[in-house]
């Protein structure tokens, strides 16, 4: 574990050193690799049948505070482990060869923060790695240099680190109380840590106030609705293959948050709380979904439909958060609407950051136009572009055979069973998710073709390199994703 | 021995210094800082940490003006020696980014390593009256450095500052001689003056000294509302200079309200705590507010010395082992990191541009023409605002702990001033070196020279180290709170 989060930390002090840019990429996209290929040995490596935290490194770091390095990884970090060592290549190599050094260098700093981050097990040390990520993102997104982007990375810097002021605030309230950051020891204590803490502060309220603190944190990092303002700005300002990173890893964090803190920590909260953070995670997957509808600007479009596909996970967490542990009769629904989840988290990482990346060469051919009614009847003038990114909004839209189909299938199933009128409701997404990804396909690719696109240049074979392993992979993942399910279901 | 080698060596340095030919003032200032550094490293290695060891090691006591009860008495527990090292690394680091001083530099570096003796002497001396010399000597030098090799108002700012240390250590005196009258003992030895088995003070004569003498160090910690020497001083100063009031002389102030007024006065403490701990919150908020409204860069860090401070008084106050441990450790760290801004805002920048308008600087693109003082900067900003990886972000958290152990309302403040204290270094960093938009044919600019590089890496490293490793200073400092001239502070309560 430790060597996974060295490889690019390792990998950006030489991109800092080697002579030329050039060079430095080539180095980055070496080093990136071989992230990829550990992350991959680790996951053969890993014993499903003992199931649980492998891996596992621990000392001693400061003990006077109780913090100790203590990392692991269970299927679900190692999940997204795979994920961010493939989509941080994808996106360096998407940003083609004139990147400057600096940008590398950031890009293998961020991917060194990620898989801190997806491997710590205390939360001081988790916690130091998902603040230090902001540090390259803010850098990267404000990288055009224009007012607009300034202004955005400043929004999302600020918003973020308040809500992660409000989570440490909260976790120091738990290290008062239950004497430890430890978060597989924290989650031994599971529904006693809410008494534990209105016991020591004394205040009935400590313990919602302390749960407020953290939903906070992971909720501007998600984002849910209404903590969602930072994002639309952030993703459209920041250079394509920056938004790779931002939705396909960066979102994850949040959600890896819930899964890996607010669940297992506060589980009878989540339970009595339920039905409030469902109508949150429907008013997350309605409101982006109806607002992509009305969205001129590809990117703002993507951004949206971003917030809107990680509102399904949402929903699938809070629904199996809604029921019971105990309950033997939904333990089935809970397993399907669990796996959907994390399922969901890869496909959108693979699909969002594809869909930014062809964004991205889509930018680079129009000299910066990306409103959806520039252009028209791409097809007959880019059948290859058309061609390899209608598969990946198909594959958003989620149409079976893709990857996007089974994630959401399986959460829908399983919330379904576990509370029937939140997918009900959130089906209506569903029906708007297809309408404004179908709307974008009409407006991009058919029609008439525009004189002034006439001569606009299908993808080059490099290209279609770095985009075929990814579109590879959704139907992969879409025809076959027990890959991936065996990572986290025990057989 | 080895501790008083620290200051020894500064002070002969100075001699040297103006003894020998100008060309080499700078080499040998050098070279004192460096020794001075080594001797204070190997003290903190040589220190035994072992749970049986006496707190207070390398002591050395001999008797001085026995008529007045006056000894020589230094040594040196975890507090001290964590204070002693940032010193050596402040004095290192200053020598190198006044490199191109060449206005008197024999003057210069005379008066700047008198400084650093004292400072030395300071953090070990355990007589009052040592101490106090040793706090005097730093303060006259100051004045010098400021007035002659000073930039912006000049004269003013020296005097200003001068004005409010010399009042402060007139405070300070007042009440160490008050505390010996009242003693009977005849002595000014601390550790005989704080001894447990003796009677304590009268809780009325507590009452009063107490904040007489706690005021007087915290003038120079830049306590809210007695702080408004720091920003002027600080911009005025030569950069070395503000180094060194930033890094270590705003030191010296808490260091002297910890190690002597609350040690000696815990009824007095006891009453005063709060009030103080008030003000300290204060001190965070306001000094980030007006941090935030400022239009000069050098302004904009000597404020947020104000909400650093803050949080060091904080911790003092608090009383229990988090926040005084995170307290110590924040001198530290802002000691480094305080010193690091204004290297990047006096050295780099101000040395070159000659001007510190934020407005003015962003239109010259500063990340291309030095992009190694840009890289620097924002270290040194990620570093100011508390994030993980970096000394200050284990110090403020536990000083938020502690304080909100001891007083919960006052998280409140603290807490927005953190919120505030990213969002003006943020802003900062962003609008000088890069502001929104293309900027015009940039003005070729020196490159930064090696030994400014140097410098700079040496306070990233240290930053970054204690951040990484805390435990390396906090292990110790933490033990010293449990000797018996410390232990009393405690008022209970889980670690």
């Amino acid at each position: 574990m430790t060597i996974l989060t060295l490889i690019p930390l390792a990998g950006a002090l030489l991109a800092a050193l080697l002579p030329s840019p050039r060079a430095a990429r080539t180095a980055a996209a070496g080093f990136l690799f071989a992230a990829l290929g550990f992350a991959l040995f680790l996951a053969l490596g890993y014993d499903r049948a003992a199931g649980g935290i492998q891996f596992v490194e621990r000392q001693e770091w400061i003990p006077a505070l109780g913090v100790e390095y203590f990392v692991g990884a269970d299927g679900m970090s190692l999940m997204l482990l795979l994920l961010t060592t493939f989509v941080t290549p994808f996106a360096l190599l998407a940003a083609g060869p004139g990147i400057p050094r600096i940008h590398v260098v950031l890009i293998l700093l961020l991917e060194a923060t990620l898989i801190g981050t997806f491997t710590a097990l205390n939360f001081i040390h988790w916690f130091l790695f998902y603040e230090l990520s902001l540090v390259p993102a803010f850098l990267l997104i404000r990288s055009s240099g224009t007012k607009a982007a300034t202004a955005a990375a400043l929004r999302f810097f600020i918003y973020t680190l308040v809500g992660g002021l409000a989570m440490l605030i909260g976790f120091l309230a738990i290290q008062i109380a239950a004497g430890t950051f430890d978060l597989v020891r924290l989650a031994g204590l599971g529904p006693s840590l809410d008494g534990l803490l209105c016991a020591r502060f004394q205040w009935p309220f400590a313990g919602a106030l302390v749960f407020a603190g953290i939903f906070l944190g992971l909720a501007v990092k998600v984002p849910i609705v209404p903590f969602h303002t930072w994002l639309p700005d952030a993703y459209a300002e920041a250079p394509s293959p920056v938004t790779m990173l931002l939705t396909g890893l960066m979102s994850k964090m949040g959600l890896y948050g819930f899964l890996r803190l607010l669940l297992p920590l506060f589980p009878q909260r989540m339970q009595e709380l339920a039905a409030p953070l469902l109508w949150l995670a429907l008013a997350t997957i309605l409101l982006s979904a109806f607002t992509a509808l009305v969205q001129t600007d590809l990117k703002r479009m993507l951004a949206y439909s971003s917030i809107n596909h990680l509102g399904y996970c949402l929903l699938g967490i809070f629904a199996v958060a809604a029921v019971p542990a105990g309950a033997s009769s939904a333990s089935g629904a809970r397993d399907a609407a669990m796996t959907g989840v994390l399922l969901q988290i890869f496909n959108h990482g693979l699909t969002a950051s594809a869909l930014f990346c062809f964004a991205g060469f889509l930018e680079a051919r129009s000299g910066g136009l990306r409103g959806l009614r520039d252009f028209g009847g791409l097809r007959t003038a880019a059948p290859v572009f058309a061609g390899l990114m209608g598969i990946a909004l198909f594959s958003s839209l989620g149409l079976p055979g893709l990857n996007g189909f089974v994630g959401e299938f399986l959460i829908f199933s399983g919330t379904f069973h576990l509370v029937p009128w939140a997918a009900a409701i959130a089906a209506i997404g569903l029906f708007i998710t297809a309408v404004f990804l179908l709307n974008a396909i009409q407006n991009l690719f058919t029609g008439p073709l525009p004189q002034r696109w006439a001569k606009f240049p299908d993808l080059t074979r490099s290209e279609v390199a770095l985009a075929a392993p990814a579109i590879a992979l959704m139907f992969v993942l879409g025809s076959y994703p027990q890959v991936l399910i065996a990572l986290f279901n025990q057989p | 021995m080895i501790l008083n080698a620290t200051f020894l060596a500064a002070f002969l340095g100075a001699a040297l210094v103006l003894a020998l030919p100008e060309r080499w003032a700078r080499g040998v200032a050098l070279a004192a800082a460096l020794a001075g550094l080594g001797f204070a490293a190997s003290a903190f290695s040589g220190y035994d940490n072992a749970p049986g060891a006496p707190h207070f090691q390398f002591v050395t006591q001999a008797p001085w003006v026995p008529a007045l009860g006056i000894s020589f008495h230094t040594g040196a527990d975890g507090i001290s020696l964590a204070l002693l090292v940032l010193t050596g690394i402040i004095a290192v680091a200053g020598v190198l980014f006044s490199w191109n001083v060449a206005h008197r530099p024999r003057a210069f570096f005379a008066f700047y390593l008198v400084i650093i003796g004292g400072v030395y002497g300071v953090f070990q001396s355990f007589d009052l009256f040592l101490l106090f010399v040793f706090y005097e000597i730093v303060i006259i030098p100051k004045y010098f450095l400021i007035s002659a090799w000073g930039s912006t108002n000049r004269e003013y700012g020296a005097m200003k500052l001068t004005m409010y240390s010399a009042a402060g250590s007139a405070l300070v005196l007042l009440a160490i001689l008050a505390t010996s009258a009242a003693s009977g003992a005849h002595t000014f030895d601390l550790l005989a003056l704080a001894d447990p088995s003796r009677a304590s003070f009268a809780p009325a004569f507590q009452a009063w000294v107490f904040p007489v003498m706690f005021v007087g160090f915290a003038v120079l910690a830049g306590l809210w509302p007695l702080h408004t020497w720091a920003p002027t001083g600080h911009v005025a100063a030569p950069t070395a200079v503000s180094m060194l009031l930033a890094g270590v002389v705003m030191k010296l102030g808490s260091y002297g309200a910890l190690r002597v007024a609350m040690t000696l006065f815990p009824i007095g403490l006891a009453q005063w705590k709060f009030p103080i701990a008030v003000l300290a919150a204060a001190g965070i908020l306001l000094g980030a507010l007006v941090a935030l409204a400022q239009r000069d860069l050098k302004f904009t860090v000597g404020y947020s010395s104000i909400a650093h401070m803050g949080f060091v008084l904080l911790g003092l106050m608090t009383l229990n082992l988090s926040g005084l441990g995170g307290a110590v450790l924040q001198m530290f760290s802002h000691g480094i990191i305080g010193g690091l801004l204004f290297a990047v805002v006096g050295r780099m920048i101000y040395d070159r541009t000659h001007t510190r308008d934020i407005a003015e600087l962003g239109a010259m693109g500063l990340a291309r023409t030095l992009p190694f003082a840009a890289a620097t900067f924002t270290v040194a900003s990620v570093a100011s605002m508390g994030l993980p990886g970096f000394s200050g972000f284990i110090a403020e958290f536990t000083i938020l702990k502690g304080a909100w152990m001891a007083f919960p309302p006052l998280l409140i403040p603290a807490g927005l001033g953190v919120v505030v204290t990213v969002a003006f270094t943020l802003i900062a960093l962003q609008r000088t070196f890069f502001p929104a938009g293309e900027a015009p044919a940039p003005p070729p600019l020196p490159p930064i020279t090696p030994p400014e590089k140097l410098g700079a890496l040496l306070l990233m490293a240290a930053t970054l180290a204690v951040g990484l490793f805390p435990s390396v200073l906090l292990d110790p400092i933490l033990r010293s709170f449990e000797s018996p001239l410390m232990r009393t502070l405690i008022q209970g309560g889980p670690r």
